[in-house]
C-alpha cells in the first residue's frame, strides 16, 4: 500500500478509535474517502482495534456494502427486490446490462461505471428504482433509464 | 407578502425530479419578481402525485402534481401562487380523498412541516410527550406504554411496553436505546419517510425511552441505502443538542441522553435485532441465541430497548395525548394505527396511516385505485420478503396481527406489494429462496443450506421431471426451515414459497386441484 493511502487510513483510525464498536464506522469512513476498503487496510485496522486480521476480514466480507476493489467513476445500483420486480425490474436489469455490456458486480472496461444490485431503496411506490452515485431515480421507463445511462458517458 | 411554496425533499419526490422542480420555481419566481419562500417539506405520501407542489393560500394549501420542471412556467402563468386553476391542480390537499379518511398519528406532521424546523415541530405538538414523560414516575410510564397496546411495528409485533419494563427493572451501570432503522423489506418506506420528513419525532420517541428506562445512550442503526434520511437525522440531532433536548440535561430534567447515528452496510439480516446489535458492536451481523433477550443483555451485554422507527415515532403522541387515546384506535389486540405502504404495481401508491381493522380490499381499491398496469390484481405480498403471498380470495381480511396469522400471513412492517396477473409465482417463490441464500448470516444450517437447496428444488419443479417427488421434498425442506431456523429469515422464507405453491400451483406446472385432492 502506498504511504499516502496508509496515512489516510491512519487519520480515520485516530478520528474514530474512541467509539465503542468502531470497526463499521471506520470501514465506512475509509470507503467514503477512498471509494473502497483496500485489503491492506485489514492489518492496520486489526492492530488499531486489537482484533485478529481474520476478524476484520470477516467483517469486511460479510457486508455487501464494502468493496475491496476501487469502483469505476460512477456506481449504478439497480433495485432487484419484489416491489421493483412487480413493475419491470427485470426489464431494467436487461436494458442496463445490454447497454453497458457488463453484468452485476462488474465495471465497464473504460472505468466509467460499476454496476451493482441492491435490495430495496425504499422507493417501492415509485418503482422500478435505481441509485446513481447516491442519488435516487424512480419510475424508470425505458426512456428515463436511457437518459440516465447517457449521462454516464460510457465509451462505445 | 411572500407566498410559501412547498416542494418535497423526500427522496421519493427527489427520485422523480423534485430538485429540478424546486430550482425551476425559484428561478421563475426571481425572473417574474414574485416573492416566494420555498419550503422543502417531507412527502404527504401521495407518491403517484410526486413531485407534489403546494402553495399556501387563504383557502388552505393547494396542491399541484405531478409537476415536471417544464410545467413550472405554465403554473406561474395560471397564477398557481394564488391557487389558480391548472390541469395539474388537485385542489386543497387536506381535502384529498386519499387523506381525508386517514388517521394520521405518527404521520401527523410528515409532509406538512419543514422537517428540520425545531420550532415548527414544537408548534405542531412536538416535545409535549417528552415533557410529560419527564414528569412521570418511570414505573407509571412503562405501565402506560403497556396500556396503550403499542406493539413493535418492525414486524414482530411484540408489546413495546413489556420490553421497556424489562429494561427498567434490570439493574445495570449502563443501558441503551437502539432504533432499528434497517428498513430492508421490499415494499416498505414508512421509516424512511418519517426520518426524512419528521426526524424530530424519532429523536423525541427515543429520548422518552431513555428517560423512562434509565438508558443514557441511544443509537439509530440506519441502513446505508438511505443517505437522505442520514442527512436529515444528523441535522436534526445537531439541532436537538443545540436546543437542549439531547445531552447531559435533557429539557432541563437533569437527566442525560445522547444519540448517535450508525450506518449499516447492506446486510438484510441486520434488521433482526440481535444481529443488529452484533453489527453495532463492530462485528459480522450474526444472529444471537435467545435467551437472554436484548432487554436483559443487549448491546455490549447491557439492557437494551430495541424498537423500530415507527414504534418510537408512535411514542411522543402516546405520551402527549394519553395512553387511552392511542388504545381507542384499532381492533382486537392490534391497537393504535399502522402506517401502511401501498407499493409495486399499484395506481395510487403511497402512505396510508389507518387504525387496524381496515381491509386489504379497501386499501387496494379505495385508496390504491387498482393496479398501475390496469390489469387485474392477482396477489399481494405483505410484510416484506418473508411475508406470504395473499390471493384475491383473502382480500377482505382486516388488517390485524391475529387475523393475518390465522391464515398464515403476516402484517409485518405494513408494506403491501401488488402484482398484476402477469406475475409468475414460481419465479417469485424461487426468488424468496434465492434472497434467503444471499442474505443468510450462515449461523444455522436450515437457513444457510436450506435456502440453496430450495432454489435448486424449485428449479427442478419448474423443469418438471418428477414434480410429485420434488414438491414433497420442497414441502419437507420448508418444514425444516420453519421449525429449525434460529431467526425469522430462515424461519419465514417458507411463507412466500408455500403460499405461492398453495394458491398458485398452476405456475409450478401443477394441477390447480392438487391441494383440494390432498385435503
Amino acid at each position: 500500500m502506498d504511504p499516502e493511502t496508509s496515512q489516510r487510513i491512519e487519520v480515520v483510525v485516530e478520528r474514530l478509535q474512541h467509539l465503542p464498536g468502531a470497526l463499521l464506522p471506520m470501514l465506512h469512513a475509509i470507503q467514503d474517502d477512498l471509494g473502497y476498503v483496500p485489503p491492506e487496510a485489514v492489518a492496520q485496522l486489526a492492530k488499531a482495534l486489537n482484533l485478529s486480521r481474520a476478524e476484520v476480514h470477516g467483517v469486511v466480507t460479510f457486508y455487501h456494502h464494502f468493496r475491496t476493489e476501487p469502483p469505476a467513476r460512477h456506481v449504478l445500483q439497480i433495485c432487484r427486490a419484489e416491489a421493483c420486480q412487480s413493475m419491470g425490474a427485470e426489464r431494467v436489469a436487461t436494458q442496463v446490462r445490454e447497454r453497458l455490456g457488463v453484468d452485476f458486480h462488474e465495471s465497464t472496461a473504460d472505468g466509467a461505471v460499476t454496476l451493482e444490485p441492491v435490495y430495496c431503496l425504499g422507493q417501492c411506490a415509485c418503482a422500478p428504482a435505481a441509485m446513481l452515485d447516491g442519488e435516487v431515480h424512480g419510475r424508470l421507463t425505458a426512456e428515463r433509464l436511457e437518459a440516465l445511462l447517457a449521462t454516464l458517458k460510457v465509451s462505445p | 407578502m411572500s407566498v410559501r411554496v412547498f416542494v418535497p425533499r423526500d427522496s421519493s419526490a427527489l427520485a422523480v425530479g423534485a430538485e429540478a422542480v424546486a430550482l425551476a420555481i425559484a428561478a421563475e419566481a426571481a425572473k417574474r419578481g414574485e416573492g416566494i419562500t420555498l419550503v422543502r417539506n417531507g412527502s404527504r405520501g401521495l407518491l403517484w402525485l410526486e413531485p407534489l407542489v403546494e402553495v399556501e393560500t387563504a383557502a388552505g394549501r393547494i396542491g399541484y402534481g405531478p409537476v415536471a420542471a417544464t410545467d413550472v412556467a405554465g403554473l406561474f402563468d395560471a397564477g398557481f401562487l394564488r391557487g389558480g386553476a391548472h390541469g395539474l391542480c388537485i385542489g386543497k390537499v387536506d381535502d384529498h380523498p386519499y387523506l381525508v379518511k386517514q388517521e394520521r398519528l405518527c404521520f401527523a406532521r410528515v409532509g406538512v412541516t419543514d422537517p428540520l424546523s425545531f420550532d415548527e415541530y414544537r408548534q405542531n405538538g412536538g416535545w409535549r410527550g417528552l415533557e410529560n414523560a419527564i414528569a412521570m414516575k418511570p414505573s407509571e410510564a412503562v405501565a402506560g406504554v403497556i396500556d396503550s397496546g403499542l406493539r413493535g411495528r418492525g414486524g414482530a409485533a411484540f408489546p413495546a411496553g413489556i420490553k421497556w419494563k424489562t429494561v427498567l427493572e434490570t439493574a445495570a451501570d449502563r443501558k441503551y436505546v437502539v432504533c432499528n432503522a434497517d428498513e430492508g423489506d421490499s415494499g416498505t418506506f414508512s421509516d424512511r419517510m418519517t426520518m426524512e420528513g419528521d426526524p424530530f419525532v424519532l429523536i423525541e420517541g427515543m429520548t422518552i425511552a431513555g428517560i423512562v428506562t434509565g438508558a443514557t445512550q441511544g443509537y439509530i442503526y440506519l441502513r446505508s441505502e438511505y443517505p437522505h434520511a442520514e442527512r436529515a437525522l444528523l441535522a436534526a440531532i445537531d439541532t436537538a443538542y443545540d436546543r437542549g433536548m439531547l445531552g447531559p440535561d435533557v429539557a432541563g430534567s437533569g437527566r442525560a441522553f445522547d444519540l448517535e447515528v450508525r450506518r449499516g452496510a447492506g446486510a438484510y439480516i441486520c434488521g433482526e435485532e440481535t444481529s443488529l446489535l452484533e453489527s453495532l458492536e463492530g462485528k459480522r451481523g450474526m444472529v444471537r441465541f435467545k435467551p437472554p433477550v436484548p432487554a436483559v443483555s443487549g448491546l455490549f451485554g447491557k439492557p437494551t430497548v430495541v424498537n423500530n422507527v415507527i414504534t418510537f415515532a408512535s411514542i411522543p403522541i402516546i405520551f402527549d395525548r394519553g395512553f387511552a387515546f392511542y388504545k381507542d384506535f384499532g381492533m382486537g389486540r392490534s391497537r393504535g394505527t399502522l402506517p401502511i405502504q401501498l407499493t409495486g404495481n399499484i395506481r395510487h401508491g403511497g402512505l396510508v396511516e389507518k387504525a387496524f381493522g381496515v381491509t386489504l380490499r379497501e386499501l387496494l381499491y379505495d385508496y390504491g385505485g387498482g393496479s398501475a398496469s390496469g390489469r387485474s390484481i392477482r396477489t399481494v405480498q405483505i410484510g416484506g420478503p418473508l411475508g406470504a403471498y395473499v390471493p384475491e380470495s383473502q382480500f377482505d381480511l382486516p388488517l390485524d396481527y391475529e387475523a393475518f396469522a390465522a391464515v398464515g400471513a403476516m402484517v409485518g412492517h405494513g408494506g403491501i406489494v401488488v402484482f398484476d396477473d402477469t406475475v409468475d409465482m414460481a419465479k417469485m417463490a424461487r426468488y424468496a429462496m434465492e434472497f434467503c441464500a444471499l442474505e443468510s448470516c450462515g449461523k444455522c444450517t436450515p437457513c444457510r443450506i436450506g435456502s440453496t437447496r430450495g432454489v435448486e428444488t424449485i428449479d427442478k419443479i419448474i423443469a418438471g421431471r418428477d414434480r410429485g417427488t420434488d414438491v414433497a421434498l420442497l414441502e419437507s425442506l420448508c418444514d425444516t426451515m420453519l421449525n429449525g431456523s434460529l431467526c425469522a429469515l430462515g424461519g419465514m422464507t417458507p411463507f412466500p414459497v408455500l403460499s405461492a405453491l398453495k394458491y398458485f400451483p398452476e405456475d409450478f406446472g401443477l394441477d390447480r386441484d392438487r391441494l383440494a385432492r390432498a385435503a
